[in-house]
């Protein structure tokens, strides 16, 4: 409480330090978790993604491999974490909340990351119950060669595509900063776009590079992805992910936050 | 201090805060007053830097809002109490903004009982807050940094009667300790009660301001007396019009005038004030053109309003 030799009514603002990122990011995890709707979505995602292996476990007439256990974990996820994504922006916008969070950071930047830091966050944790599952019920199962294809870039490869399916969901969360709309677009889509594919058989090789949502699933090849195929993914995250982001980046600068 | 200078926002053709300037004191409380959609909560978020001005500029104590590291430790913001994630519990919303700031846990409860939110209210859902709670709530949420500036956009509103007077202690003594509040309403008594200073707008434009009595001066008074109709007489031949209001009467003069009078004749008096609805009656006058409502001459014509 020491005014120095301020002028009355300045503010000594020398000892203000901004609030750090780690902080930033711990309270936005904190603002996905302390409501209804996104404690009872996380859970959904872990029950969910529990009770799919479980039911593949008990009626599967295979003996099935680690990978496979994997692959039954993404399905659910994929659908699900986009979702939170989205809801991690738009909450801010749909309950007003922003009025506040960006009154205390009025660095718009600075709580556009922590988000997109927050969403990374869940998806790899997502991404790792999953890995524990498959790694508790692989022995379970008891298949001949259960570890058959698990390597080190391929687990990466199955964590990038849920990533990319999770900054999908916050690239058009961000644009379009309203949860329903986002939500639909996220679904929508991607399905346009393969019902596109499927009636322009001529064009299917071509469209491979905008759609996404079919070259990012060839991540989930074992056997090796192509560079073309890489080069396919790139350009579909382009469109979907980075244009967008770049255009809700900029709409949430110039925002009137109200 | 909050400095506002010539500050302008335009939505396409419309410009919702035109050339507004003022300064809001420390050790003061700021009223900042006018009717609905007259720039008020639009003023208030450009100078948090929730609404982009087009020009002009605002600093809080020295300093553009955008430029402070840590804002919610020397600026308390309440813009809207009603925005708020309605899942969230009231403890919550606080503990959210306690670690966005770097605060201990401990300080949430330290504002809880500044703003008398009980333990088992603090636990229920936003949801099931009467408005008055919300404020309590939104006005703990501003304290929690200990900030040397208040902005508070419509705090009253929604307050009980004792919670009005609850609130207007909590700013009087935050000013008094040095700290500086700038509190908006569209409600004249409510802040003719906690404001040392008002500023008028209306229509985007400051329209008065200064302290409600200086403000007042020309209002007239207001008086009752036994020898009511005497009173009166002994006036009108002194050269003042009395007219009759509510149980007594109001005359362009003042109290002094008006006692000496009364004095001289023996009169007794029952009241002896300066005259009420002076600030009202200016303020309706000053914002009037700003005003939605108009009484048409001919509402029963197929004319119309005359606005």
């Amino acid at each position: 409480m020491s005014a120095g030799t301020l002028e009355p009514g300045m503010i000594d603002i020398s000892a203000s330090k901004r609030p750090t990122m780690a902080r930033m990011v711990a309270v936005e995890i904190r603002k996905m978790t302390d409501t209804r709707a996104g404690l009872w979505l996380l859970l959904a995602i872990a029950i969910i993604t529990v009770a799919v292996n479980t039911l593949f476990l008990i009626f599967s007439n295979d003996d099935l491999p680690f990978l496979a256990f994997l692959q039954f974990s993404a399905m659910p996820q994929g659908i699900l974490l986009p979702v939170l994504a989205v809801l991690l922006v738009t909450q801010e916008w749909g309950q007003r909340t922003g009025l506040v969070s960006f009154a205390l950071v009025p660095d718009r930047s600075r709580v556009i990351v922590a988000k997109l830091a927050a969403a990374t966050l869940f998806v790899i944790a997502a991404y790792l119950v999953a890995l524990v599952i498959a790694a508790v019920l692989t022995p379970i199962a008891g298949a001949d060669d259960p570890w058959e294809d698990v390597s080190g870039p391929y687990l990466l490869r199955v964590l990038l595509a849920l990533l990319i399916g999770g900054l999908w969901g916050f690239a058009f969360g961000l644009a379009l900063l309203n949860s329903a709309f986002a939500i639909v677009a996220y679904f929508a889509v991607p399905m346009v776009v393969s019902i596109v594919t499927a009636i322009w058989t001529a064009a299917q090789d071509k469209l491979l590079w905008f759609d996404l949502s079919t070259s990012s699933s060839q991540l989930f090849d074992p056997s090796s992805v192509s560079g073309e195929q890489w080069a396919q993914v790139g350009t579909g995250v382009l469109i979907w992910i980075v244009l967008p982001m770049v255009i809700g980046w900029m709409r949430v600068q110039k925002a009137e936050i109200k | 201090m909050i400095k506002v200078e010539n500050l302008t926002k335009r939505y396409g053709g419309f410009t919702a805060v035109d050339d507004v300037s003022f300064v809001a004191e420390p050790g003061r409380v700021t009223g900042f007053l006018g009717p609905n959609g007259a720039g008020k909560s639009t003023t208030m978020r450009m100078m948090v830097g929730l609404t982009r001005a087009d020009s002009g500029r605002v600093t809080i104590g020295g300093h553009d809002y955008l430029k402070i590291p840590n804002p919610g430790r020397h600026v308390g913001v309440l813009l809207d109490a009603s925005a708020q994630h309605a899942g969230r519990t009231g403890r919550e919303i606080l503990a959210l903004s306690a670690a966005t700031m770097g605060l201990p846990e401990s300080r949430v409860d330290e504002m809880l009982h500044l703003v008398s939110l009980t333990e088992s209210e603090s636990k229920r859902r936003v949801r099931n807050y009467s408005l008055g709670m919300r404020q309590r709530l939104g006005i703990a949420n501003a304290l929690m940094g200990d900030p040397q500036v208040l902005i508070l956009d419509e705090p009253a509103n929604g307050l009980d009667p004792a919670g009005i007077r609850w609130m207007r202690g909590l700013l009087k003594g935050y000013a008094d300790r040095g700290g500086t509040v700038l509190l908006s309403s569209h409600l004249l008594h409510e802040v003719e009660q906690v404001a040392d200073e008002l500023v008028m707008i209306g229509r985007g434009t400051i329209v008065a301001q200064g302290k409600p009595s200086e403000m007042l001066t020309n209002s007239g008074t207001f008086f009752r007396a036994v020898e009511q109709d005497q009173l009166i007489a002994a006036l009108t031949s002194s050269g003042m019009a009395p007219v009759a209001v509510a149980d007594g009467f109001r005359v362009d003069a003042d109290s002094l005038q008006v006692g000496k009078v009364a004095a001289s004749l023996g009169i007794t008096m029952i009241e002896l004030r300066p005259a009420d609805g002076g600030l009202e009656d200016l303020f309706l006058e000053l914002t009037a053109d700003t005003q939605r409502e108009a009484y048409p001459a001919g509402a029963t014509t197929t004319e119309g309003a005359q606005a």
